[in-house]
């Protein structure tokens, strides 16, 4: 039943240790907790990063049309709706008989695309992880957040909160609305934009452009003032896979797959997204509902990769906008091979930010955004995989779909789930770094979440636990203390 | 002698099974967000690294109750919230996360976490770390009694801005035209 181990993953003997918790992570999208055993000397004997939700969209998705899946699915997520929204359209678009959307149709997603990457990178930096880098790990935590950069660095914040107001108006006038819109459907897209909107969004160009260089002038100057911490702080190799362009190129829309080793060396390029189940294999561990991919030849202990910016600016050839590509260079000038520091997410982080801008302002002097056949058609296919890169990486919607139009197999394997080892590694070797034979502050735990922050996980919906679970628990109306439901936990499978 | 400054109004978030959404529309009030911060004190939020809320004013819930975890962070607030509102679809029906409600959740789990193309040597998680999962997703409203609803998936932050405000400053509120949606 259980899968391989990795070392710290599962202590030999459990009973009698001591049990750590933190929960709910914070500063993440989403929910998860951490937990932690170590025994009477302080060594730790076990560290799991647990995802405590359970949805299951994969299997009410089926039965359900395919034109609702895309603008279902993005339910999944409110802080990158329009990846989902945009992997499912992708794989169906086959299904509605579109062999290629139309050109207008294409660069109106990629518009709403890098809109959302602006946003997503915007907010998980300066909303949610930069008070760590700005104030210090061990700052104190009713400072560490979003109210404390205001008041501490307001022009930082200031400029955080409106690049991620112009990636969601860009969203906006693509999409219908900033969380959950409506703007893409299988075969194409449902308007175009208008000369207004297109204008609006050019005189805030300049502003947008200017703050995204300072941005990654930011994270260059943290990386600078500690430079040995940022290159060794929970840091731990592995592969690295994401979509490159056709041409080799960040492509953060569509291309095929490429996996490299944790040298840099490729193992795999030029993988049709149809063809993913060639490369990729997922196991389960009984302690979190996320599940483990891992590439099928290496196996689960050693194929497992990190996906995401730093993956995808490592991944590709170069990236296609100068200021973009200028900014890469200078970041793996004097790296001395692949980089696989989490908190060198951070800086890779604001180059995509510094990339997609430059994308949107090359997308917006495009007339195809304002005419042109907005869907096609054509035979339609039975089934279809959708990937793209999402903020957080590569993003896989795997559909088929029956004669009468009905879902009948949904597989989803998300981009924060190809990262769920790369964390768990990665706060196991903080450990290793801080807690070993300490006494565990708050501090040293805010350690593990910083590392955890840096993957920019998007955990979605979910839960706190509040001190270990009961093995019962009553479900009672409020109007009538009429009983809804008892849980009862099965004792032997505990 | 001066006037005492206005106590701030410390208000408490989470988000329980919905998908954030909720919480992105807040942030979608954009720069009107440092004002808001003027007047009020975030207590625990997945925006802060306060784990859990102590006495607040306000508590605003995102998504609604799918697992025991949800039910317990629920009961907790409503306890620690003198004014506890119920933000968004799912937290107002179950929202989407309910269409799993006509499913039996054996199954639900079982499709995917066994039968999944990709999956080799598939079973259900059950560790003691992981929450009971309910058979069915309930609004807020089933478990404890909640003081305001506020529709829409997500709603629009405008909706959120003039909802604040009103309370803010002491008012029931109203909102007017065009601010409520049930998308």
């Amino acid at each position: 039943m259980s899968s391989p181990n990795m070392p710290l993953e599962t202590a030999p003997h459990p009973e009698g240790l001591r049990r750590i918790a933190i929960e709910p992570v914070t500063r993440v999208e989403g929910h998860g907790k951490v937990t932690i055993l170590m025994d009477d000397a302080g060594t730790v004997q076990q560290v799991r990063f647990h995802i405590v939700e359970f949805r299951g969209f994969e299997r009410f998705i089926q039965g359900r049309p395919y034109w609702e899946v895309p603008v279902m699915v993005q339910r999944l997520c409110g802080i990158c709706p329009v990846s989902h929204h945009l992997a499912a359209s992708k794989a169906l678009d086959g299904v509605a008989g579109a062999r290629a959307i139309p050109p207008t149709a294409e660069k109106l997603r990629r518009l709403m695309h890098h809109g959302q990457i602006l946003q997503s990178h915007a907010l998980h930096f300066f909303h949610l992880a930069s008070p760590d880098l700005l104030f210090g790990f061990d700052s104190a935590p009713a400072q560490r957040n979003v109210v404390g950069l205001l008041a501490a660095h307001p022009d930082i914040a200031r400029q955080g909160v409106l690049l991620r107001k112009f990636g969601q108006e860009v969203i906006r006038v693509t999409a219908g609305k900033r969380v959950h819109g409506t703007g893409s459907v299988p075969g194409g897209v449902n308007k175009h934009l208008s000369p207004d909107e297109r204008d609006e969004l050019k005189r805030a160009l300049p502003d947008v452009l200017a703050w995204a260089q300072a941005g990654v002038e930011l994270v260059a100057a943290l990386q600078a003032k500690d430079e040995a911490t940022y290159r060794s702080f929970g840091t731990v190799r592995s592969n690295l896979l994401s979509l490159v362009g056709r041409d080799g190129k960040l492509d953060l829309y569509d291309g095929l797959l490429r996996v490299r080793d944790a040298d840099g060396a490729i193992l795999h390029d030029g993988v049709a997204p149809s063809d993913y189940l060639t490369l990729l294999r997922e196991n389960v561990r009984s302690w979190s509902y996320m599940k483990f991919p891992f590439l099928k030849e290496l196996g689960p202990l050693a194929g497992w990769y990190k996906v995401g910016p730093l993956a995808r600016l490592q991944n590709c050839d170069a990236i296609g906008t100068p200021l973009a590509e200028e900014a890469r260079q200078a970041w793996l000038a004097g790296a001395g091979g692949i980089i696989h520091a989490p908190l060198a997410y951070h800086r890779a982080r604001m180059i995509e930010l510094l990339h997609a801008a430059e994308v949107i302002r090359a997308l917006l002097d495009d007339p195809d955004l304002l005419a042109g056949p907005l869907t096609a058609t054509g035979p339609r296919a039975s089934s279809g995989v959708g990937i793209i890169e999402a903020p957080r990486g590569t993003l896989i919607h795997h559909y088929e779909v029956g004669d009468d139009d009905l879902v009948t197999m949904c597989n989803l394997i998300v981009s924060t789930t190809h990262n769920n080892m790369a964390m768990n590694e990665a706060i196991r070797e903080v450990a290793r770094q801080y807690l070993d034979g300490r006494e565990p502050t708050e501090g040293l735990l805010n350690r593990i979440e910083v590392a955890i922050r840096a993957y920019d996980p998007c955990l979605s919906c979910a839960t706190h636990a509040l001190g270990k679970m009961p093995l019962r628990v009553d479900l009672v109306r409020a109007s009538d203390e009429t009983l809804i439901q008892r849980l009862q936990r099965d004792p032997e499978r505990v | 002698m001066s006037a005492l400054p206005p106590r701030k109004l410390k208000v408490a978030t989470t988000s329980l099974a919905g998908c954030f959404g909720c919480h992105m529309s807040l942030l979608d009030i954009d720069e009107r967000l440092i004002p808001l911060l003027d007047k009020i004190e975030l207590d625990a939020s997945p925006l802060t690294d306060l784990k859990h809320p102590g006495e607040c004013d306000l508590g605003i819930i995102e998504g609604g109750l799918c697992n025991a975890d949800n039910v317990h962070v629920l009961r907790l607030f409503r306890q620690k919230c003198k004014v506890l509102v119920a933000m968004g679809a799912c937290a107002v029906n179950g929202g989407l996360p309910a269409q799993r409600n006509h499913l039996d959740v054996r199954d639900c789990l079982q499709s995917v976490y066994l039968s999944s193309p990709d999956v080799e040597r598939g079973f259900i998680p059950n560790n003691v770390e992981l929450p009971l999962p309910l058979d069915r997703v309930h609004p807020l409203h089933d478990v404890v009694k909640i003081d305001y609803f506020l529709p829409g998936c997500p709603p629009s932050a405008d909706a959120i801005w003039a909802f604040l405000n009103d309370l803010i400053a002491g008012r029931t509120p109203q909102l007017g035209h065009g601010l409520i949606t049930y998308d």
